[in-house]
């Protein structure tokens, strides 16, 4: 191509102008937006007290303690890697910040900031095991997950001597903590809980990463095609660390908001919350096998997990069938999405 | 397009030959039709009262598929039948899940609210809500320590210290001497206290084995393998119904000697009672958690009834051993025991 004398017709043609409804079509949670609306028209239709103020509330808190999760878990995707550990790294955080304040009789944010370390630490793990054994992230973060499930329990009644946590709501620091992690704003009958907060602002942080930053054009280059990107000097690793360190700082995000809100930490639990993580991501419109979605997808995702989950139960439907519901749900959003990004495609 | 043709013609002959099947055979014992037949000798579901169909939610920690539960559910059913109250159920092992479920029965503006106290903290803040939100609340099954001062009117359940105690007496009774307390639920403070409780009052040596309940086969093998390590245990103690069972096949594959007993109850036990491969049971009675805890919410709509006394409302332990298990058999194939 030379620039002399050519028609405008054959200028590269990634220098082509588009339109901006051309742009809204190819955007990768589209589909999802489309699917969030005819879930939310689905519920306000069948379940009567599904569309007062005081359920959307509700609505919004489940989805946000997705959310925050979904949006570094999404980036991750989109760099091509999984993490299965997310779901029990949340409780590790939750676990680590409680034990830390009371064992050592610490003011709670200390606890806190410790926990914010050790957590990062998983997920620096997590990054280092992937770049150095090259196994599939699917293998490391699944080893990952049954080490942080077994220590998780394996601590706590080592050092309660039960297998949940001590309370600490009586400690210094705990009531400015609960505020920052933990509180709510109550307007008229609808409660609405900071997690809503972080979680904004953490799918717009993800956003800005992806789309104004160096960082957001390797994140999108290591999952598209990791050797071609190490070729022309994305430097691939640190990369695929940062993004782990992404996941276990959200992570730790979502254990402060489990430990503030009901003081005292079960053990055992969040294991099978990665998976949801993963659906929400992939329901936003990321791709399994990387290199394609967004932050904001994520979000629409754990909105339409949120609006499924709590639906049913605002439907009085039988629980027995809940989880086939929501598979189905999910397929569903999912399949519609696929056919919005062909459409969308084949109009360009 | 073949292809397609071919799969739905292998549909049909796969249909075709389950009818086929199921024509065939019949049996005259058991199966669906005694199930039936059953049903319509047992009384018929209707409305006893003609107070207003007022909503009741429960919301319990149980996961899914879960037996005890079920027996719960089918007697909160029978006496919301009974009293015209439109029952819902949910339920989630995870506390902030529970939580949340709880949430949503306050945001339907229910007229009274069932829940099960396994993770107080987690619930603690929900409670109160719909407490202030005027709704009457009943705690089932476990929390009768935080029940009071979480503001529900009654506590419906079995003490679980007690009902350890009941055990560590029976096992007493038994002459044992060293005892395995199986915990199929991590984090579910009752468990805990039931083992504890039997510890205190029993006489040899107790340890604790954690399983995981979801898992039956892991159940299994983590049991065997303990009886394989250790001979001198002769009694194990599971504290759920389905995981009698487990211990009774990990007992036959290590070979040991062991005395298997269970909290809970259900069909698989009463025979296992009659045939002796099980030594004694301890039941809550759980269809009379769910029955009572509608009822009373239904007493207190409609006379400001509260039963209790301000102490919890015991529904166990009762002690089951062979003797009682013949009377029981009808019940828990029933499902009601």
């Amino acid at each position: 191509m030379t620039a002399t004398g050519q028609p405008a017709a054959h200028t590269d043609e990634r220098l082509l102008r588009t339109s901006p409804l051309r742009k809204l079509l190819g955007r990768p949670e589209l589909g999802s937006v489309v699917g969030a609306v005819a879930v939310f028209l689905f519920f306000a239709i069948v379940a009567d007290s599904f569309l007062q103020a005081s359920s959307l509330g509700t609505v919004l808190y489940a989805a946000s303690t997705i959310g925050i999760m979904a949006a570094p878990v999404a980036l991750l995707m989109i760099g091509g890697e999984f993490d299965l550990s997310a779901g029990v790294m949340v409780t590790s955080s939750a676990l680590i910040s409680s034990m830390f304040s009371y064992q050592m009789t610490a003011n709670v944010w200390v606890g806190v900031f410790v926990s914010l370390l050790v957590t990062l630490g998983f997920g620096a793990f997590n990054g280092f095991m992937l770049t150095r054994t090259k196994l599939p992230s699917f293998i490391i973060t699944l080893g990952t997950f049954l080490m942080l499930t077994g220590l998780n329990l394996g601590f706590t009644k080592l050092i309660s001597g039960t297998v949940s946590t001590r309370t600490i709501g009586n400690m210094e620091g705990f009531e400015s903590a609960r505020k920052v992690f933990a509180s709510y704003l109550t307007i008229g009958d609808v409660e609405l809980k900071v997690t809503i907060l972080w979680w904004a602002a953490l799918v717009a942080l993800a956003t800005w990463i992806l789309i104004r930053t160096r960082f957001g054009n390797w994140i999108f280059a290591v999952g598209g095609e990791a050797d071609a990107a190490r070729a022309v000097g994305v430097p691939v690793i640190r990369t695929r660390i940062g993004l782990y360190l992404g996941v276990a700082f959200a992570a730790w995000v979502s254990g402060q908001h489990l430990l503030f809100s009901y003081d005292v930490v079960q053990s055992g639990e969040g294991v099978g919350n990665e998976l949801i993580y993963i659906i929400a991501a992939v329901i936003g419109g990321c791709l399994i096998t990387g290199g394609y979605g967004s932050a904001i997808g994520s979000a629409v995702g754990a909105i339409i997990f949120g609006m499924t989950s709590k639906g049913i139960v605002y439907a009085e439907w039988n629980p027995d069938w809940f989880k086939f519901f929501l598979g189905a749900m999910l397929l569903l959003a999912t399949l519609l999405n696929a056919w919005v990004r062909k459409r969308a495609e084949a109009t360009k | 397009m073949a292809r397609v043709r071919t799969g739905v013609r292998a549909m049909g002959a796969v249909l075709a030959t389950v009818l086929a099947a199921s024509l065939a055979g019949c049996s005259s014992t058991g199966g669906k039709r005694a199930e039936e037949r059953a049903a319509q000798q047992a009384a018929e579901g209707r409305s006893a009262v003609n107070t207003p169909r007022w909503t009741f939610a429960m919301v319990t920690h149980s996961g899914d598929g879960d037996t005890f539960w079920d027996i719960v559910q089918k007697g909160a059913q029978q006496a919301a039948r009974k009293d015209n109250i439109n029952f819902l159920y949910s339920h989630n092992d995870e506390g902030q899940q529970q939580a949340e479920l709880v949430q949503t029965a306050i945001d339907k503006k229910v007229d009274g609210l069932i829940v099960s106290l396994a993770k107080p903290d987690s619930m603690k803040t929900v409670v109160a809500k719909a407490v202030k939100a005027g709704i009457p609340v009943i705690t089932v099954n476990s929390g009768s320590a935080e029940s009071k001062a979480f503001g529900a009117l009654t506590h419906i359940g079995q003490d679980e210290s007690i009902a350890g105690e009941a055990v560590g007496d029976e096992l007493n009774t038994r002459k044992r001497k060293k005892v395995l307390c199986v915990l199929h639920e991590q984090g579910n403070v009752g468990h805990e206290q039931r083992c504890a409780g039997a510890k205190k009052t029993f006489g040899g040596t107790m340890q604790n084995l954690y399983v995981d309940g979801t898992n039956m086969p892991d159940v299994q093998a983590s049991i065997e393998a303990k009886l394989d390590s250790d001979r001198s245990i002769d009694a194990v103690v599971t504290l759920g119904a389905p995981f009698a069972a487990a211990a009774v096949k990990a007992k036959k594959t290590a070979g040991s000697k062991a005395e298997i007993d269970t909290f809970d109850l259900n069909a698989s036990v009463a025979t296992g009672l009659q045939d002796k491969t099980l030594g004694f049971a301890v039941d809550q009675q759980p269809y009379l958690q769910g029955y009572e805890a509608v009822d009373l919410l239904w007493l207190y709509r409609y006379n400001q009834n509260v039963l209790g006394g301000g102490l919890p409302v015991l529904t166990g332990p009762q002690v089951i051993t062979r003797d009682d298990a013949d009377a029981l058999a009808e019940y828990t194939n029933r499902g009601t025991r």
